[in-house]
Protein backbone atom coordinates (compact mmCIF):
# COMPACT_ATOMS: atom_id res chain seq x y z
CA UNK A 1 0.00 0.00 0.00
CA UNK A 2 3.19 2.10 0.86
CA UNK A 3 4.86 1.91 -2.12
CA UNK A 4 1.70 2.68 -4.35
CA UNK A 5 1.02 5.65 -2.71
CA UNK A 6 4.63 6.99 -3.10
CA UNK A 7 4.65 6.21 -6.79
CA UNK A 8 1.50 8.32 -6.94
CA UNK A 9 3.07 11.04 -5.11
CA UNK A 10 5.40 11.00 -7.41
CA UNK A 11 3.59 11.05 -10.47
CA UNK A 12 1.42 13.82 -9.31
CA UNK A 13 3.95 16.14 -7.78
CA UNK A 14 5.23 15.46 -11.89
CA UNK A 15 2.20 16.41 -13.17
CA UNK A 16 1.75 19.38 -10.71
CA UNK A 17 5.99 20.50 -11.78
CA UNK A 18 5.47 19.90 -15.36
CA UNK A 19 2.45 22.55 -15.91
CA UNK A 20 0.49 19.27 -17.14
CA UNK A 21 -1.71 19.95 -14.06
CA UNK A 22 -2.87 23.34 -14.92
CA UNK A 23 -2.94 23.13 -18.22
CA UNK A 24 -5.56 20.28 -17.71
CA UNK A 25 -7.46 21.98 -14.81
CA UNK A 26 -7.81 25.08 -16.70
CA UNK A 27 -8.75 23.83 -20.10
CA UNK A 28 -11.16 21.62 -18.48
CA UNK A 29 -12.95 24.25 -16.05
CA UNK A 30 -12.65 26.51 -19.39
CA UNK A 31 -14.62 24.28 -21.56
CA UNK A 32 -17.16 22.76 -19.50
CA UNK A 33 -17.68 26.30 -17.71
CA UNK A 34 -18.25 28.10 -21.38
CA UNK A 35 -20.87 25.42 -22.54
CA UNK A 36 -22.69 24.81 -18.78
CA UNK A 37 -23.12 28.48 -18.12
CA UNK A 38 -22.57 30.69 -21.60
CA UNK A 39 -23.26 28.92 -24.95
CA UNK A 40 -25.06 25.93 -26.73
CA UNK A 41 -27.71 24.52 -24.34
CA UNK A 42 -26.44 25.91 -20.91
CA UNK A 43 -28.39 26.03 -18.03
CA UNK A 44 -30.11 29.23 -18.69
CA UNK A 45 -31.16 27.98 -22.17
CA UNK A 46 -32.86 25.00 -20.30
CA UNK A 47 -34.10 27.01 -17.25
CA UNK A 48 -33.92 24.23 -14.98
CA UNK A 49 -31.90 24.00 -11.78
CA UNK A 50 -30.19 20.74 -12.54
CA UNK A 51 -26.60 20.13 -13.70
CA UNK A 52 -27.12 18.21 -16.68
CA UNK A 53 -25.61 20.35 -19.21
CA UNK A 54 -22.33 20.39 -17.16
CA UNK A 55 -22.15 16.62 -16.95
CA UNK A 56 -22.77 16.38 -20.97
CA UNK A 57 -20.32 18.24 -21.33
CA UNK A 58 -17.57 16.59 -18.87
CA UNK A 59 -18.73 13.71 -20.28
CA UNK A 60 -16.74 14.72 -23.66
CA UNK A 61 -14.20 16.49 -21.84
CA UNK A 62 -12.92 14.07 -19.84
CA UNK A 63 -12.99 11.58 -22.88
CA UNK A 64 -10.54 13.24 -24.59
CA UNK A 65 -8.46 14.57 -21.54
CA UNK A 66 -8.31 11.89 -19.49
CA UNK A 67 -5.72 10.06 -22.72
CA UNK A 68 -4.26 12.92 -22.68
CA UNK A 69 -3.08 12.49 -19.03
CA UNK A 70 -2.77 8.99 -19.26
CA UNK A 71 -0.34 8.53 -22.74
CA UNK A 72 2.47 9.66 -20.80
CA UNK A 73 2.41 7.57 -17.64
CA UNK A 74 4.25 3.98 -19.17
CA UNK A 75 5.38 5.29 -22.46
CA UNK A 76 7.87 7.89 -20.91
CA UNK A 77 8.98 5.13 -18.76
CA UNK A 78 8.95 2.56 -21.60
CA UNK A 79 10.98 5.86 -23.67
CA UNK A 80 13.57 6.67 -21.23
CA UNK A 81 14.39 3.37 -19.59
CA UNK A 82 12.93 4.36 -15.96
CA UNK A 83 10.91 1.54 -16.07
CA UNK A 84 13.72 -0.47 -15.28
CA UNK A 85 14.92 1.34 -12.70
CA UNK A 86 11.02 1.35 -10.94
CA UNK A 87 10.81 -1.83 -11.37
CA UNK A 88 13.76 -2.81 -10.04
CA UNK A 89 12.79 -1.36 -6.56
CA UNK A 90 11.10 -2.96 -4.06
CA UNK A 91 7.65 -2.62 -5.97
CA UNK A 92 5.40 -5.33 -7.65
CA UNK A 93 4.32 -4.57 -10.90
CA UNK A 94 1.13 -3.66 -10.17
CA UNK A 95 1.84 -1.42 -7.23
CA UNK A 96 3.31 0.47 -10.17
CA UNK A 97 0.42 0.29 -12.31
CA UNK A 98 -2.13 1.47 -9.06
CA UNK A 99 0.22 3.85 -7.92
CA UNK A 100 -0.10 5.71 -11.37
CA UNK A 101 -3.92 5.05 -12.04
CA UNK A 102 -4.41 6.41 -8.74
CA UNK A 103 -2.48 9.58 -9.47
CA UNK A 104 -4.24 10.15 -13.11
CA UNK A 105 -7.70 9.80 -10.59
CA UNK A 106 -6.59 11.94 -8.03
CA UNK A 107 -6.30 14.44 -10.65
CA UNK A 108 -9.40 14.19 -12.54
CA UNK A 109 -11.26 14.04 -9.11
CA UNK A 110 -9.24 17.92 -8.35
CA UNK A 111 -10.57 18.65 -11.83
CA UNK A 112 -14.10 17.85 -10.69
CA UNK A 113 -13.71 19.33 -7.24
CA UNK A 114 -12.89 22.73 -9.01
CA UNK A 115 -16.65 22.44 -10.31
CA UNK A 116 -18.64 22.04 -7.22
CA UNK A 117 -19.00 26.20 -7.67
CA UNK A 118 -21.32 24.90 -9.90
CA UNK A 119 -23.71 22.92 -8.03
CA UNK A 120 -23.56 25.21 -5.20
CA UNK A 121 -24.35 28.16 -7.51
CA UNK A 122 -27.03 25.97 -9.30
CA UNK A 123 -28.43 24.95 -5.77
CA UNK A 124 -28.96 29.24 -4.89
CA UNK A 125 -30.85 29.57 -8.15
CA UNK A 126 -33.18 26.87 -7.86
CA UNK A 127 -34.53 23.67 -6.58
CA UNK A 128 -31.77 21.36 -7.21
CA UNK A 129 -32.06 17.35 -7.15
CA UNK A 130 -29.12 17.06 -4.95
CA UNK A 131 -29.34 12.82 -5.17
CA UNK A 132 -29.25 13.21 -9.10
CA UNK A 133 -25.71 16.10 -8.63
CA UNK A 134 -23.88 13.84 -6.92
CA UNK A 135 -24.87 10.77 -8.78
CA UNK A 136 -23.51 12.35 -11.64
CA UNK A 137 -20.48 12.99 -10.44
CA UNK A 138 -20.20 9.68 -9.38
CA UNK A 139 -21.24 8.66 -12.38
CA UNK A 140 -17.82 11.14 -13.76
CA UNK A 141 -15.64 9.51 -11.38
CA UNK A 142 -16.29 5.85 -12.64
CA UNK A 143 -16.45 6.98 -15.91
CA UNK A 144 -12.78 8.19 -15.22
CA UNK A 145 -11.54 5.24 -13.67
CA UNK A 146 -12.31 3.18 -16.94
CA UNK A 147 -10.91 5.36 -19.40
CA UNK A 148 -7.91 6.09 -16.57
CA UNK A 149 -7.37 2.17 -16.55
CA UNK A 150 -7.62 1.95 -20.85
CA UNK A 151 -5.21 5.11 -21.17
CA UNK A 152 -2.56 3.17 -19.08
CA UNK A 153 -2.89 0.02 -20.76
CA UNK A 154 -2.31 1.76 -24.33
CA UNK A 155 0.70 3.98 -22.77
CA UNK A 156 1.80 0.49 -21.49
CA UNK A 157 2.27 -1.69 -24.89
CA UNK A 158 3.96 1.50 -26.73
CA UNK A 159 6.89 4.04 -26.18
CA UNK A 160 5.66 6.69 -27.65
CA UNK A 161 3.39 8.77 -26.29
CA UNK A 162 1.03 9.82 -29.62
CA UNK A 163 0.17 6.26 -30.13
CA UNK A 164 -0.74 5.66 -26.71
CA UNK A 165 -2.88 8.74 -27.17
CA UNK A 166 -4.83 7.56 -30.28
CA UNK A 167 -5.06 4.16 -28.92
CA UNK A 168 -6.81 5.52 -26.17
CA UNK A 169 -9.28 7.20 -27.58
CA UNK A 170 -9.66 4.47 -30.26
CA UNK A 171 -10.73 1.82 -27.68
CA UNK A 172 -12.79 4.75 -25.87
CA UNK A 173 -14.55 5.34 -28.94
CA UNK A 174 -15.97 2.11 -28.61
CA UNK A 175 -17.64 2.35 -25.33
CA UNK A 176 -18.51 6.13 -25.58
CA UNK A 177 -20.42 6.03 -28.86
CA UNK A 178 -20.27 3.08 -31.17
CA UNK A 179 -21.45 0.28 -28.77
CA UNK A 180 -24.49 2.79 -28.06
CA UNK A 181 -24.66 3.12 -31.92
CA UNK A 182 -25.08 -0.50 -32.52
CA UNK A 183 -26.72 -1.32 -29.59
CA UNK A 184 -29.91 1.11 -31.08
CA UNK A 185 -29.47 -0.40 -34.21
CA UNK A 186 -29.78 -3.71 -33.75
CA UNK A 187 -32.44 -5.78 -31.57
CA UNK A 188 -32.73 -9.10 -29.58
CA UNK A 189 -29.52 -10.60 -28.11
CA UNK A 190 -26.80 -8.60 -29.67
CA UNK A 191 -29.02 -5.20 -29.21
CA UNK A 192 -28.95 -5.75 -25.54
CA UNK A 193 -25.02 -7.13 -25.40
CA UNK A 194 -24.01 -3.67 -27.09
CA UNK A 195 -26.55 -2.09 -24.63
CA UNK A 196 -24.87 -3.77 -21.84
CA UNK A 197 -21.11 -2.77 -23.13
CA UNK A 198 -22.12 0.95 -24.07
CA UNK A 199 -20.60 3.35 -21.56
CA UNK A 200 -22.47 6.18 -22.11
CA UNK A 201 -25.70 3.86 -21.41
CA UNK A 202 -24.48 3.04 -17.91
CA UNK A 203 -23.36 6.60 -17.66
CA UNK A 204 -26.74 8.53 -18.25
CA UNK A 205 -28.31 5.16 -16.25
CA UNK A 206 -26.45 6.84 -13.19
CA UNK A 207 -26.30 10.70 -14.45
CA UNK A 208 -30.50 10.60 -13.95
CA UNK A 209 -30.00 9.88 -10.25
CA UNK A 210 -30.39 6.31 -10.17
CA UNK A 211 -27.41 3.66 -8.35
CA UNK A 212 -27.50 0.23 -10.03
CA UNK A 213 -24.81 -2.59 -8.99
CA UNK A 214 -24.86 -3.01 -12.63
CA UNK A 215 -23.49 -0.01 -13.79
CA UNK A 216 -21.10 -0.01 -10.55
CA UNK A 217 -19.90 -3.52 -11.60
CA UNK A 218 -19.65 -2.57 -15.71
CA UNK A 219 -17.12 0.09 -14.47
CA UNK A 220 -15.24 -1.37 -12.44
CA UNK A 221 -14.76 -4.88 -14.42
CA UNK A 222 -13.23 -2.05 -16.89
CA UNK A 223 -11.21 -0.87 -14.61
CA UNK A 224 -10.22 -4.21 -13.35
CA UNK A 225 -9.43 -5.27 -17.20
CA UNK A 226 -7.42 -2.16 -17.82
CA UNK A 227 -5.36 -2.20 -15.10
CA UNK A 228 -4.17 -6.24 -15.55
CA UNK A 229 -3.95 -5.83 -18.86
CA UNK A 230 -1.73 -2.92 -18.12
CA UNK A 231 0.34 -5.12 -15.51
CA UNK A 232 0.37 -8.53 -18.12
CA UNK A 233 2.60 -5.53 -20.72
CA UNK A 234 4.91 -4.83 -18.18
CA UNK A 235 5.13 -8.71 -17.94
CA UNK A 236 5.90 -8.85 -21.13
CA UNK A 237 9.59 -7.90 -20.75
CA UNK A 238 9.67 -11.36 -19.04
CA UNK A 239 8.76 -13.37 -22.27
CA UNK A 240 11.92 -15.24 -23.82
CA UNK A 241 10.92 -15.70 -27.73
CA UNK B 1 24.71 -11.60 1.29
CA UNK B 2 26.24 -14.00 -1.32
CA UNK B 3 24.94 -14.29 -4.83
CA UNK B 4 25.29 -17.52 -6.51
CA UNK B 5 24.47 -18.33 -9.82
CA UNK B 6 23.40 -21.59 -11.10
CA UNK B 7 23.60 -23.02 -15.07
CA UNK B 8 21.75 -19.47 -15.89
CA UNK B 9 20.65 -19.19 -19.25
CA UNK B 10 18.13 -16.17 -21.27
CA UNK B 11 17.21 -16.75 -25.18
CA UNK B 12 16.38 -13.76 -27.23
CA UNK B 13 14.50 -15.51 -30.47
CA UNK B 14 17.30 -17.69 -31.39
CA UNK B 15 20.10 -15.84 -30.02
CA UNK B 16 21.74 -17.37 -26.57
CA UNK B 17 22.62 -14.27 -24.77
CA UNK B 18 23.18 -16.22 -21.66
CA UNK B 19 24.73 -19.65 -22.16
CA UNK B 20 24.72 -21.84 -18.61
CA UNK B 21 26.73 -19.87 -16.58
CA UNK B 22 27.51 -19.95 -13.30
CA UNK B 23 29.67 -18.50 -10.34
CA UNK B 24 29.57 -17.19 -7.13
CA UNK B 25 29.96 -14.04 -5.27
CA UNK B 26 30.62 -13.83 -1.76
CA UNK B 27 30.19 -11.41 0.31
CA UNK B 28 32.96 -8.36 0.61
CA UNK B 29 34.29 -9.14 -2.49
CA UNK B 30 33.84 -7.12 -5.66
CA UNK B 31 33.56 -8.62 -8.94
CA UNK B 32 33.99 -7.00 -12.20
CA UNK B 33 32.63 -8.59 -15.41
CA UNK B 34 34.27 -8.19 -18.17
CA UNK B 35 32.94 -8.74 -22.06
CA UNK B 36 32.86 -7.45 -25.31
CA UNK B 37 29.81 -5.41 -26.18
CA UNK B 38 26.45 -8.06 -26.48
CA UNK B 39 28.59 -10.95 -24.62
CA UNK B 40 25.51 -11.25 -21.83
CA UNK B 41 26.68 -9.05 -19.09
CA UNK B 42 23.22 -6.26 -18.76
CA UNK B 43 21.71 -9.55 -19.41
CA UNK B 44 22.76 -11.08 -16.67
CA UNK B 45 22.78 -8.15 -14.49
CA UNK B 46 19.02 -7.90 -15.47
CA UNK B 47 18.54 -11.02 -14.51
CA UNK B 48 20.32 -10.50 -10.93
CA UNK B 49 17.92 -7.41 -9.87
CA UNK B 50 14.94 -9.41 -10.85
CA UNK B 51 14.02 -7.03 -14.23
CA UNK B 52 13.71 -10.32 -16.70
CA UNK B 53 12.72 -13.51 -15.44
CA UNK B 54 15.18 -15.96 -15.72
CA UNK B 55 14.95 -19.28 -18.44
CA UNK B 56 16.69 -21.47 -16.96
CA UNK B 57 18.94 -22.17 -14.14
CA UNK B 58 18.46 -19.53 -10.81
CA UNK B 59 19.84 -17.21 -8.96
CA UNK B 60 20.24 -17.13 -4.82
CA UNK B 61 20.50 -14.35 -3.01
CA UNK B 62 21.60 -15.48 0.37
CA UNK B 63 20.23 -18.50 -0.05
CA UNK B 64 17.40 -17.63 -1.62
CA UNK B 65 16.03 -18.19 -4.84
CA UNK B 66 15.30 -14.42 -7.02
CA UNK B 67 12.41 -16.39 -8.74
CA UNK B 68 10.50 -16.91 -5.81
CA UNK B 69 10.98 -14.24 -3.57
CA UNK B 70 12.34 -11.54 -5.89
CA UNK B 71 9.87 -8.82 -4.34
CA UNK B 72 11.58 -9.36 -1.24
CA UNK B 73 15.07 -10.00 -2.27
CA UNK B 74 15.08 -6.71 -4.63
CA UNK B 75 14.81 -4.90 -0.82
CA UNK B 76 18.47 -5.84 -0.76
CA UNK B 77 19.82 -4.78 -4.38
CA UNK B 78 21.17 -1.51 -5.62
CA UNK B 79 21.65 -1.53 -9.15
CA UNK B 80 22.84 0.89 -11.32
CA UNK B 81 21.70 0.49 -15.14
CA UNK B 82 23.34 0.83 -18.16
CA UNK B 83 22.43 4.09 -19.27
CA UNK B 84 21.35 5.36 -15.76
CA UNK B 85 18.03 5.97 -16.79
CA UNK B 86 16.53 9.13 -14.17
CA UNK B 87 13.08 11.09 -14.07
CA UNK B 88 15.17 14.03 -15.29
CA UNK B 89 11.61 16.62 -14.25
CA UNK B 90 12.32 16.01 -10.23
CA UNK B 91 14.85 18.00 -8.05
CA UNK B 92 17.72 15.88 -6.91
CA UNK B 93 16.74 15.80 -3.55
CA UNK B 94 13.63 15.02 -4.23
CA UNK B 95 14.63 11.94 -6.48
CA UNK B 96 16.72 10.82 -3.87
CA UNK B 97 13.62 10.87 -0.98
CA UNK B 98 11.75 9.23 -3.78
CA UNK B 99 14.12 6.15 -4.28
CA UNK B 100 14.74 5.69 -0.49
CA UNK B 101 10.92 5.80 0.48
CA UNK B 102 9.96 2.99 -2.52
CA UNK B 103 13.45 1.12 -1.53
CA UNK B 104 10.83 1.09 2.12
CA UNK B 105 13.67 2.93 3.90
CA UNK B 106 11.83 4.16 7.24
CA UNK B 107 10.78 7.65 7.52
CA UNK B 108 12.47 9.22 10.22
CA UNK B 109 16.01 7.32 8.38
CA UNK B 110 15.55 9.10 5.20
CA UNK B 111 16.65 12.68 6.10
CA UNK B 112 20.09 10.87 6.75
CA UNK B 113 20.31 8.40 4.13
CA UNK B 114 19.89 11.85 1.37
CA UNK B 115 22.58 13.50 3.77
CA UNK B 116 24.78 10.80 3.55
CA UNK B 117 24.60 10.21 0.03
CA UNK B 118 24.63 13.83 -1.48
CA UNK B 119 28.11 14.02 1.08
CA UNK B 120 29.38 10.65 -0.53
CA UNK B 121 28.61 11.13 -4.23
CA UNK B 122 29.20 14.74 -4.01
CA UNK B 123 25.95 16.34 -5.01
CA UNK B 124 26.03 19.09 -2.72
CA UNK B 125 26.29 21.72 -5.21
CA UNK B 126 23.78 20.51 -7.39
CA UNK B 127 21.16 18.99 -4.91
CA UNK B 128 18.48 21.71 -5.49
CA UNK B 129 18.51 21.56 -9.23
CA UNK B 130 16.62 19.23 -11.56
CA UNK B 131 18.10 16.06 -12.82
CA UNK B 132 17.50 17.01 -16.29
CA UNK B 133 19.65 19.92 -15.81
CA UNK B 134 22.10 18.39 -14.60
CA UNK B 135 25.53 17.37 -16.39
CA UNK B 136 26.31 13.74 -17.40
CA UNK B 137 29.06 12.75 -14.32
CA UNK B 138 26.55 14.41 -12.30
CA UNK B 139 23.80 12.51 -13.38
CA UNK B 140 25.85 9.25 -12.85
CA UNK B 141 26.60 10.43 -9.63
CA UNK B 142 23.02 10.92 -8.23
CA UNK B 143 22.54 7.61 -10.04
CA UNK B 144 25.06 5.60 -8.22
CA UNK B 145 23.29 7.74 -4.85
CA UNK B 146 19.89 6.37 -5.81
CA UNK B 147 21.45 2.65 -6.05
CA UNK B 148 23.20 2.90 -2.35
CA UNK B 149 20.59 4.83 -0.92
CA UNK B 150 18.77 2.15 1.33
CA UNK B 151 22.48 1.08 2.12
CA UNK B 152 21.47 -2.09 -0.01
CA UNK B 153 23.71 -5.86 0.79
CA UNK B 154 24.27 -5.93 -2.82
CA UNK B 155 25.24 -3.40 -5.50
CA UNK B 156 25.14 -4.12 -9.29
CA UNK B 157 26.87 -1.19 -11.32
CA UNK B 158 26.70 -1.45 -14.62
CA UNK B 159 29.79 0.65 -16.29
CA UNK B 160 29.28 3.37 -13.12
CA UNK B 161 31.92 5.49 -13.90
CA UNK B 162 31.32 6.60 -17.49
CA UNK B 163 31.32 10.29 -18.31
CA UNK B 164 32.91 11.08 -14.87
CA UNK B 165 36.08 13.29 -15.13
CA UNK B 166 39.32 11.35 -13.85
CA UNK B 167 38.66 12.84 -10.31
CA UNK B 168 35.55 11.80 -10.52
CA UNK B 169 36.27 8.27 -11.69
CA UNK B 170 39.30 7.63 -9.04
CA UNK B 171 36.78 9.03 -5.89
CA UNK B 172 34.00 7.05 -6.92
CA UNK B 173 36.56 3.29 -7.23
CA UNK B 174 37.69 4.48 -3.95
CA UNK B 175 33.81 4.55 -2.87
CA UNK B 176 33.21 1.21 -4.82
CA UNK B 177 36.36 -0.40 -2.85
CA UNK B 178 35.14 1.21 0.52
CA UNK B 179 31.72 -0.96 -0.38
CA UNK B 180 32.94 -3.44 -1.76
CA UNK B 181 34.56 -4.44 1.88
CA UNK B 182 31.34 -5.52 3.86
CA UNK B 183 29.14 -5.65 0.64
CA UNK B 184 28.77 -7.88 -2.56
CA UNK B 185 29.49 -6.07 -5.76
CA UNK B 186 28.88 -6.46 -8.98
CA UNK B 187 30.30 -3.97 -11.58
CA UNK B 188 30.55 -4.23 -15.66
CA UNK B 189 33.30 -1.93 -17.42
CA UNK B 190 34.37 -1.66 -20.40
CA UNK B 191 37.88 -0.07 -18.91
CA UNK B 192 39.91 -2.64 -17.90
CA UNK B 193 42.34 -0.42 -16.16
CA UNK B 194 39.13 0.06 -13.85
CA UNK B 195 38.86 -3.40 -13.32
CA UNK B 196 42.36 -4.02 -12.59
CA UNK B 197 42.30 -0.87 -9.51
CA UNK B 198 39.19 -2.09 -7.89
CA UNK B 199 37.77 -5.46 -8.34
CA UNK B 200 39.25 -8.46 -6.49
CA UNK B 201 38.17 -11.05 -9.11
CA UNK B 202 37.45 -10.89 -13.04
CA UNK B 203 35.07 -12.63 -15.38
CA UNK B 204 34.88 -12.36 -18.58
CA UNK B 205 32.19 -13.29 -20.90
CA UNK B 206 31.73 -13.90 -24.12
CA UNK B 207 29.05 -15.03 -26.32
CA UNK B 208 26.72 -15.80 -22.99
CA UNK B 209 29.40 -18.42 -21.90
CA UNK B 210 32.25 -17.45 -19.11
CA UNK B 211 35.53 -17.80 -20.56
CA UNK B 212 37.54 -16.11 -17.74
CA UNK B 213 37.29 -16.30 -13.91
CA UNK B 214 39.86 -15.30 -11.67
CA UNK B 215 41.95 -12.39 -10.27
CA UNK B 216 43.83 -9.98 -12.49
CA UNK B 217 46.96 -11.58 -11.60
CA UNK B 218 45.88 -15.16 -12.63
CA UNK B 219 44.53 -14.39 -15.13
CA UNK B 220 47.69 -12.44 -16.68
CA UNK B 221 49.89 -16.18 -15.43
CA UNK B 222 47.27 -18.30 -17.89
CA UNK B 223 47.84 -16.77 -20.51
CA UNK B 224 51.57 -15.76 -20.37
CA UNK B 225 53.32 -18.81 -20.23
CA UNK B 226 56.04 -17.83 -21.61
CA UNK B 227 58.42 -14.92 -20.82
CA UNK B 228 59.35 -12.11 -23.29
CA UNK B 229 62.14 -9.90 -22.85
CA UNK B 230 63.45 -6.79 -24.69
CA UNK B 231 67.27 -6.12 -24.12
CA UNK B 232 69.79 -3.72 -25.82
CA UNK B 233 72.99 -5.64 -25.69
CA UNK B 234 75.86 -3.30 -26.67
CA UNK B 235 79.41 -3.99 -28.22
CA UNK B 236 78.65 -7.33 -29.63
CA UNK B 237 78.26 -7.85 -33.54
CA UNK B 238 74.01 -8.57 -34.09
CA UNK B 239 74.88 -12.01 -35.57
CA UNK B 240 76.93 -13.34 -32.78
CA UNK B 241 74.58 -12.14 -30.32
CA UNK B 242 71.88 -13.96 -32.17
CA UNK B 243 73.56 -16.95 -32.24
CA UNK B 244 74.98 -17.18 -28.75
CA UNK B 245 71.68 -15.93 -27.17
CA UNK B 246 69.43 -18.66 -29.10
CA UNK B 247 71.86 -21.44 -28.20
CA UNK B 248 70.92 -20.90 -24.46
CA UNK B 249 68.66 -23.98 -23.62
CA UNK B 250 66.22 -21.97 -22.07
CA UNK B 251 65.57 -18.98 -25.34
CA UNK B 252 62.80 -20.10 -27.51
CA UNK B 253 63.35 -17.28 -29.80
CA UNK B 254 65.45 -14.44 -30.35
CA UNK B 255 64.22 -10.99 -32.87
CA UNK B 256 66.43 -8.35 -33.22
CA UNK B 257 63.86 -4.95 -33.25
CA UNK B 258 66.44 -2.33 -34.02
CA UNK B 259 69.87 -1.47 -33.63
CA UNK B 260 71.28 -3.65 -30.36
CA UNK B 261 68.21 -4.26 -29.37
CA UNK B 262 66.71 -7.70 -29.30
CA UNK B 263 63.25 -9.39 -28.05
CA UNK B 264 64.12 -12.85 -26.22
CA UNK B 265 61.33 -15.35 -25.43
CA UNK B 266 61.49 -18.07 -23.45
CA UNK B 267 60.36 -21.56 -23.79
CA UNK B 268 57.20 -22.09 -21.34
CA UNK B 269 57.44 -22.18 -17.74
CA UNK B 270 61.17 -20.95 -18.16
CA UNK B 271 63.29 -17.97 -17.30
CA UNK B 272 65.57 -16.75 -19.01
CA UNK B 273 66.95 -13.26 -17.57
CA UNK B 274 69.81 -14.96 -15.70
CA UNK B 275 70.94 -17.05 -18.66
CA UNK B 276 70.75 -13.89 -20.90
CA UNK B 277 72.98 -12.26 -18.30
CA UNK B 278 75.62 -14.85 -17.78
CA UNK B 279 75.82 -14.79 -22.19
CA UNK B 280 76.77 -11.34 -22.43
CA UNK B 281 79.27 -11.47 -19.11
CA UNK B 282 80.95 -14.23 -20.79
CA UNK B 283 80.96 -12.47 -24.23
CA UNK B 284 82.29 -9.29 -22.94
CA UNK B 285 78.85 -7.52 -23.90
CA UNK B 286 77.29 -4.50 -22.00
CA UNK B 287 73.45 -4.99 -21.25
CA UNK B 288 72.02 -1.53 -21.32
CA UNK B 289 68.25 -2.68 -21.70
CA UNK B 290 66.35 -5.46 -19.60
CA UNK B 291 62.76 -4.42 -19.81
CA UNK B 292 60.61 -7.77 -19.09
CA UNK B 293 57.03 -7.54 -20.97
CA UNK B 294 54.22 -7.48 -18.94
CA UNK B 295 51.26 -9.34 -20.50
CA UNK B 296 48.44 -6.56 -20.13
CA UNK B 297 44.57 -7.04 -19.09
CA UNK B 298 43.81 -6.09 -22.45
CA UNK B 299 46.27 -8.66 -24.03
CA UNK B 300 44.33 -11.27 -22.34
CA UNK B 301 41.01 -9.84 -22.93
CA UNK B 302 41.23 -9.69 -26.58
CA UNK B 303 42.87 -13.06 -26.37
CA UNK B 304 39.66 -14.61 -25.01
CA UNK B 305 36.92 -12.77 -26.35
CA UNK B 306 38.58 -12.43 -30.48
Amino acid sequence: MRSIWIITKRELQSFFDSLIAYIMLVLFLGFSGFFTWLYGSDIFLVGQANLESFFNIAFWTLFFFIPAITMRMLAEENKTGTIELLLTKAVTDREVILGKFFACFILVAIALAFTLPYYVTVANIGNVDHGAVWCGYLGLLLMSAAYISIGLFTSSITNNQIVAFLLALFIGLFFHIIFNVLSSNLTGFMGQLFNTLSLSAHFESLARGVIDTKDIVYFLTIVGIGVRLAEMSLAKRNLTN
Amino acid sequence: MDIKIEKLTKTYGTQKAVNDISFEVKTGEILGFLGPNGAGKTTTMKMITDYIAIEAGDIKIGGKSITKEGDRLRRHIGYLPEHNPLYQDMAVLDYLEFSAAIQAVPQHLIPARIREMVKVCGLNAEKHKKIGELSKGYRQRVGLAQAMIHDPEILILDEPTTGLDPNQIVEIRKLIKEIGKEKTVILSTHILSEVEATCDRILIINKGRIVADGTSETLRKQSQGQELVTVAIEDGKKEEVLKAINGLSSVASIEATGPNHYEVQSKPDMSIKRAVFTACVENNWVITEMTPHVTKLEDVFRELTA
